[in-house]
């Protein structure tokens, strides 16, 4: 058993939103200039190039990349012989955004209920998603979750008979539906299988894979090319503006899922994609 | 696309304008802003409707006026403004035609505007500027000066008077139909010939 002090996940957490809305992490920077190199259209470059100037100038001054510093979303991973000790994980998690986006200028964008819309003030509460892993570490990855590209994420139950090809649609005609909305080029997080929750969550951790970085599967992996391939021909561009980089890169994952299933769920993230990890 | 406007000068404009400054801009005109913006957002679009519904007056009257969507982040100290990149147009949808038919004469945002929106704009003269919301450190940096002016309750969807220097947008909507958004995708869409 290992004892971890509540008061070591607020400051790690208070640190995590600090650096993750202020610098870019390496593999998103990577891959905006491998598209700044491969774009076709010159307002799509210059468009790419702001976005690179964006990121020295946020990172080197300690403010927002973008306004949208989002929903504040954990994929907590949790050993199972951790005890946290001086209070819950889930309180400590919300105290280390609260101080994290207090101190560090975020925005506050979370208002307390979709129907009276009251802002929070402070972008707590946090969506937190656990999972238990043998051992007694805890690894901590933050996304910074911007709405606008959120609010153009979709999600379809398929059945098996319409199977793949028109799973394949569904991914490409959300990102033509969301067109220049989602502030594209975009990380694209695709969940597949599992009952409909499954798959949006999925989707969803998807994002904060390393850029690029294919999915062990073969098959899997040859569908995130495919993917990637259609998308940036879909010709929506950086901005929306027009032209060949319209996806950063595509991120498939699966379930296993029911006799009669075939969810997918296609969660956008914008140019502003934002995600760090932490061990303790 | 009105050619490649990224290989022209800018176009430079100060706000508020005359119909006369925005007749000369084409869709995908690179423009730098200079002048006076108001930012508003869906709460701040919401109340200013139910003003005119209220027969109440408006923070600024919009003759003429530039609306930026945005909420800024809060400014560290020493900055004008805080990081505020273009939030995404279309939620201002249903109020926008409210703010046109009283003489708006620019938009600044991210993201397609809806039929009923361009048709007033065309109407009454009204063009829709887009900016890069991953660029929110940058434009901040174009601002010189910003107050908020009303509605200071809802925080950063209040309503604020900035005022900008070479803040850069492109023209996604002109004053004679084209769009941007429309027209850069058919031009850079390519079939690839699967199973679609």
């Amino acid at each position: 058993m290992r004892d971890i002090p509540t008061s070591e996940v607020i400051e790690v957490v208070r640190d995590l939103c600090v650096e993750t809305n202020t610098c870019l992490r390496e593999d998103h920077l990577e891959a905006l200039k491998r598209a700044r190199e491969d774009e076709e259209s010159a307002l799509g470059r210059e468009v790419l190039d702001r976005l690179l100037e964006n990121a020295e100038v946020s990172c080197s001054e300690r403010v927002a990349f973008c306004q949208d510093t989002g929903y504040a979303v954990f994929f907590v991973e949790l050993g199972q012989d951790v005890r946290f000790t001086g209070g819950s994980i889930g309180e400590a998690i919300d105290e280390g955004v609260r101080r994290g986006y207090g101190e560090g200028y975020l925005r506050p964008s979370i208002v307390g209920s979709p129907i009276e819309r009251v802002n929070t003030g402070d972008n707590t509460p946090a969506v937190v998603y656990y999972d238990l892993v043998p051992g007694d570490g805890l690894e901590i990855t933050m996304l910074v979750k911007g709405a606008g590209c959120d609010n153009m994420s979709a999600l379809t139950m398929l059945t098996p008979a319409e199977g793949l090809p028109a799973a394949k649609r569904f991914v490409v005609e959300t990102i033509e539906k969301a067109g220049p909305n989602a502030s594209p080029p975009l990380t694209v997080g695709v969940g597949i299988g599992g009952p409909f929750e499954k798959a949006a969550q999925l989707a969803k951790k998807a994002l904060t894979r390393r850029s690029g970085e294919p999915n062990p599967n073969p098959e899997l992996a040859g569908l995130e090319r495919e993917l990637l391939e259609e998308i940036n021909a879909t010709g929506i561009g950086p901005a929306g503006y027009g032209g060949t980089q319209t996806a950063l890169a595509v991120h498939v994952e699966s379930h296993p899922t029911h006799i009669a299933a075939f969810p997918v769920a296609v969660n956008l993230d914008c140019h502003s994609h934002r995600t760090r990890s932490v061990t303790l | 696309m009105s050619g490649a406007a990224d290989e022209r000068e800018p176009v430079r404009l100060t706000a508020p304008f005359s119909t006369g400054d925005i007749e000369p801009l084409k869709t995908g005109d690179v423009v730098r802003l200079s002048g006076v913006l108001y930012t508003a957002r869906d709460a701040a679009h919401a109340r200013m409707a139910a003003a005119i519904e209220g027969g109440e007056p408006l923070p600024f009257d919009p003759e003429g006026q530039v609306v930026y969507f945005t909420g800024p982040a809060p400014a560290r100290p020493g900055h004008a403004l805080g990081p505020a990149g273009p939030t995404t147009a279309s939620r201002m949808d249903s109020y926008s035609p409210l703010l046109i038919e009283r003489g708006l004469k620019g938009m600044v945002g991210k993201g397609s505007r809806s039929g009923i929106v361009r048709e007033a704009m065309r109407e009454s003269g009204c063009v829709y500027f887009g900016a890069i919301e991953g660029t929110a450190a940058l434009l901040a940096r174009c601002v010189k000066e910003a107050e908020v002016i009303a509605y200071e309750d809802l925080g950063t969807e209040a309503v604020r008077r900035l005022l900008v220097e070479e803040f850069p947008v492109v023209v996604v909507n002109d004053l004679y139909g084209g769009d941007l958004y429309v027209e850069g995708r058919e031009r850079w869409r390519r079939e690839i010939g699967r199973d679609r």
